[in-house]
């Protein structure tokens, strides 16, 4: 954990180095989500509400989202960049080192810029609070906390799951993205407005429902307590992914000299 | 003109190149443009009397979009680009017996032509094969799909154009990065590909339509499906022609401006 902190020392001071260029850099990932935000707030202020969900409601649901993944984003980037490190051989010098391979990929770049992503997603959730007459209990503000922690895990293990694919591929493959952006971008509506059936893949096969869609019922005064202890269970999804990394690992052959 | 032509086929046929990477981009686009309508499905089902377009003109504008993204996104560069104004390459540009905007004009155009035609082909195939509320549609009329052809090109043209003076205003900033994060969100917006115009606050909409950036995305693909019709749709090519010429003058004006200070050191 302290080596965890002297990286992120490092990656801060190297960011620093160049702080125009950073600061250009998060304000650009500012405007991108908002203009994300725009899209939202147009299509509210027109239609007024989404399968009975208000535009304060559906700010809510997304600055979730939007929040978890800029946090997976920018701790888990080492990641995104995966198939690079396997394509160059990067990977070799990893695996003699005496330190967990996770722990190394993580490591290997802090993302700082998400940072105009997440402060945007604050921005969103401040105003979701405000717009949408949630009664806030203690349970109700743990639940949303649940909600955007292990909304980070799950796309944490997305992030995994594409590093432990590209073992085999040895590319990037566009299409991951539906599943990490796609979710972010789709996500930002609860999901049952897309229907039952993609309600059900989104709870049993890749569980962003249960992050999102169970828990946002709770806090709106719609579902059961107990859904509020459902974004516990999200978090599962790492052990399929982590064995597929794992599986993986153990074929790895090098691609480079 | 010959010059240009040869570098645009030259283009293309390196652009023909990656095919894996395009069936990604197929699935991807597919996946994308499904979930999108599913979206303005659970809005047309509320309120379906505050729609601004038709629903099947808005579905056939989704799957045009996607199908045709490469081409209308206003985020696809000639990267080597970029690095020549940085490294000084650009020197050899300038030794060629050609003007460089025309040269880096068709360089760009090529780049979009070429990934946009392994992609299309598939989606237009199987969109226009699902049924009956969720597919493509043909064009409104044969007139509307004639009109949608030139105002594609044109759309196209206008993009690259708006492209060319992003390329110039590197010689002025050096690093691209800061403009491109400033202005390139803002004309995804403005320019319809995140959402159609008429969805937009009517005013804005308004605002919008008239601006550079209502000639890009927004202009073919409402011709289309006849949501832009009749006179609309002839003010819509001229407005197109217009801010053709405004920005091609305005690019080369920049890039005049970049060339007379531009400073080369080495040998």
């Amino acid at each position: 954990m302290k080596l965890y902190f002297k990286f992120f020392a490092m990656h801060l001071k190297s960011h620093m180095a160049y702080k125009k260029s950073f600061f250009f850099a998060v304000i650009g990932q500012f405007l991108t989500s908002f203009s994300a935000f725009m899209v939202v707030f147009f299509l509210l202020d027109r239609f007024e509400t989404v399968k009975g969900y208000t535009l304060g409601e559906v700010l809510l649901c997304a600055s979730v989202m939007w929040m978890s993944f800029s946090l997976a984003e920018g701790f888990f980037r080492g990641f995104d960049q995966f198939p690079n490190v396997i394509r160059s051989a990067e990977f070799d010098r990893l695996l003699v080192r005496p330190r967990g391979l996770i722990f190394q990929v993580l490591c290997h770049q802090i993302e700082f810029a998400r940072l105009g992503k997440l402060i945007q997603s604050l921005v969103m959730l401040v105003i979701g609070i405000q717009l949408s007459a949630v009664a806030w209990t203690p349970l109700r503000c743990l639940c949303l906390g649940l909600m955007i922690a292990c909304g980070a895990l799950v796309f944490c293990a997305l992030f995994l799951l594409f590093a432990a694919l590209s073992f085999f591929t040895l590319e990037g493959l566009e299409f991951m993205n539906c599943f990490t952006d796609g979710a972010r971008e789709h996500g930002a509506y609860p999901l049952d407005v897309y229907g039952q059936g993609m309600l059900k893949i989104t709870t049993y096969v890749i569980p962003y429902a249960l992050f999102q869609y169970y828990p946002l019922q709770y806090l709106l005064g719609r579902g059961p307590t107990g859904y509020a202890f459902l974004p516990l269970l999200a978090p599962l999804f790492l052990v399929p992914c982590y064995a597929a990394w794992r599986l993986g690992v153990s074929r790895y052959k090098s691609a480079g000299s | 003109m010959r010059s240009c032509w040869t570098f645009f086929r030259m283009r293309l046929i390196n652009g023909l190149q990656y095919r894996t990477a395009a069936w990604a981009g197929v699935v991807t686009q597919f996946f994308w443009g499904f979930m999108e309508i599913l979206l303005y499905r659970a809005f047309y089902a509320a309120t379906p009397d505050r729609f601004p377009m038709q629903l099947d003109h808005l579905i056939s504008y989704i799957w045009l979009r996607q199908a045709l993204l490469a081409l209308l996104n206003t985020y696809t560069f000639e990267w080597d680009l970029f690095t020549m104004i940085l490294n000084g390459n650009v020197a050899y540009e300038l030794c060629r017996p050609s003007s460089l905007y025309g040269m880096w004009f068709a360089r760009t155009l090529a780049l979009r032509v070429s990934r946009v035609i392994l992609r299309c082909v598939p989606l237009f195939v199987v969109t226009a094969l699902l049924p009956k509320p969720w597919g493509l549609r043909f064009a409104a009329s044969p007139t509307a799909f004639a009109a949608f052809l030139v105002s594609l090109a044109l759309a196209a043209c206008v993009g690259v154009a708006f492209c060319l003076i992003i390329y110039f205003s590197c010689f002025f900033t050096l690093s691209s990065e800061g403009v491109r994060m400033m202005v390139l969100p803002i004309a995804e917006l403005l320019s319809g590909n995140l959402i159609p115009l008429p969805f937009m606050p009517d005013r804005l909409a308004k605002l919008f339509h008239y601006s550079p950036f209502g000639a890009m995305t927004n202009a073919p693909l409402r011709i289309y499906s006849g949501d832009l019709a009749g006179p609309e749709m002839v003010e819509m090519l001229v407005l197109q022609v217009f801010w053709l010429t405004v920005l091609g003058l305005f690019g080369y004006a920049l890039q005049h401006r970049g060339l007379k200070r531009l400073c080369v050191q080495g040998g």
